[in-house]
């Protein structure tokens, strides 16, 4: 199998990159509510190809204010992973540890900043371990870097690995609901096509 | 107003507007003919064409040409639109805005912002084109508005004062 673009998967394959996300998220989900003492539930994720302008929208509109958590993936799986959360799920997630809301999102102190990592760390960290344990590959994090600003600026940095081979992006959108507020986050996967099929291989699908 | 999409363009003329939303590590290439008062705004992501023909660069899903994506194919398609319109390419000048670096990893893609600039810099300097104003770089994103009425060019950051150029 040689995929050219992220165009080319079929619904198998997206129900098994969904369920790749699925169990990775459901141990994130476990694992962030225990960090904040508070209870994180998370919807079954739907995973789609959304283009640029598409992916846009669906994260409140280009000018809409986003933390942006992203994290480079290495060893046998490359990529990208960049987590997308709303503003009101950052400040209630910063207000669950630390004790008290940010001023705003785009003026983290260093305290802040520390634990949005880790929160970055462990939600990649699970995605990364479910991925590892289903396909027998081997990937690893990077330090996850952050930034608050518009979400049209914010995706461009992963836009930027589709745009020079297609026009779309994988699209998980895997809702973390905190409390009994609807508020989510998402996380955007940008796989590296060569690992794609290198999951896919492990996995026998598409073969 | 007429919105300039990701990896797209247009054109206007006085008194109309042209907005671009969120540039982050995209450049907004913004040309103008201040006699026939005609505008430009081309919302470009990569620096070369050439570079990705290997990955099989295709038309997106929304219409937009796959060449407004770079810097290179997006400026020429940009002038050729302009010219048709009754612009007149000796005396275009331009403005350009974005090419942020938003996030601080080492590996190349991060700086793509500065490649964008770059690329943008090159191309207008083959066409002759001067480039008057220009707000670039740093790590934010913007969003931008240019006036086919007087070449003016607003910003417009998330956590920053209105800048006009």
């Amino acid at each position: 199998m040689s995929l050219e673009s992220i165009e080319q998967l079929d619904d198998v394959m997206l129900d098994v990159l969904r369920e790749i996300g699925n169990i990775g998220h459901g141990n994130a989900a476990t694992a962030l509510s225990q960090m904040l003492g508070k209870p994180v539930d998370m919807d079954v994720p739907d995973v789609r190809l959304l283009d640029l302008n598409e992916t846009v929208e669906y994260l409140g509109g280009p000018e809409n204010l986003i933390l942006g958590i992203l994290i480079e993936l290495g060893g046998e799986v490359n990529g990208m992973l960049l987590y997308a959360l709303e503003e009101s799920f950052a400040s209630e997630m910063i207000e669950a540890v630390l004790g008290k809301k940010p001023e705003s999102i785009t003026a983290l102190d260093e305290m802040e900043l520390s634990f949005v990592g880790e929160v970055g760390n462990i939600l990649a960290g699970s995605y990364v371990n479910a991925l590892s344990a289903l396909t027998g590959l081997t990937a690893n994090i990077s330090v996850p870097t952050i930034n608050a600003d518009m979400a049209g600026a914010i995706l461009s940095v992963p836009a930027v690995e589709f745009a020079a081979r297609g026009s779309r992006v994988l699209f998980i959108d895997d809702r973390f609901r905190l409390g009994s507020a609807g508020i989510k986050s998402n996380m955007i996967l940008i796989p590296e096509l060569g690992s794609l099929e290198r999951i896919f291989t492990q996995l026998g699908v598409g073969t | 107003m007429i919105t300039v999409g990701i990896a797209d363009l247009n054109i206007a003329k006085a008194p109309e507007r042209l907005v671009t939303y969120a540039l982050g590590s995209c450049v907004g290439i913004c040309l103008y003919d201040a006699d026939r008062r005609i505008a430009g705004l081309a919302h470009i992501m990569l620096p070369w064409s050439k570079e990705a023909a290997a990955g099989g660069a295709k038309s997106g899903s929304s219409g937009v040409a796959a060449e407004y994506r770079f810097a290179d194919t997006g400026i020429t398609e940009l002038i050729r639109l302009m010219c048709a319109a009754g612009a007149r390419k000796h005396a275009l000048t331009a403005k350009i805005a974005g090419g942020a670096k938003m996030f601080s990893f080492n590996s190349s893609v991060f700086n793509i912002g500065e490649r964008n600039v770059e690329a943008v810099r090159r191309v207008l300097a083959a066409y002759e084109i001067p480039i008057i104003a220009e707000d670039t770089g740093k790590d934010y994103g913007r969003t931008i508005f240019f006036s086919a009425e007087d070449g003016s060019l607003e910003i417009r950051a998330a956590s920053k004062p209105v800048l006009k150029i």
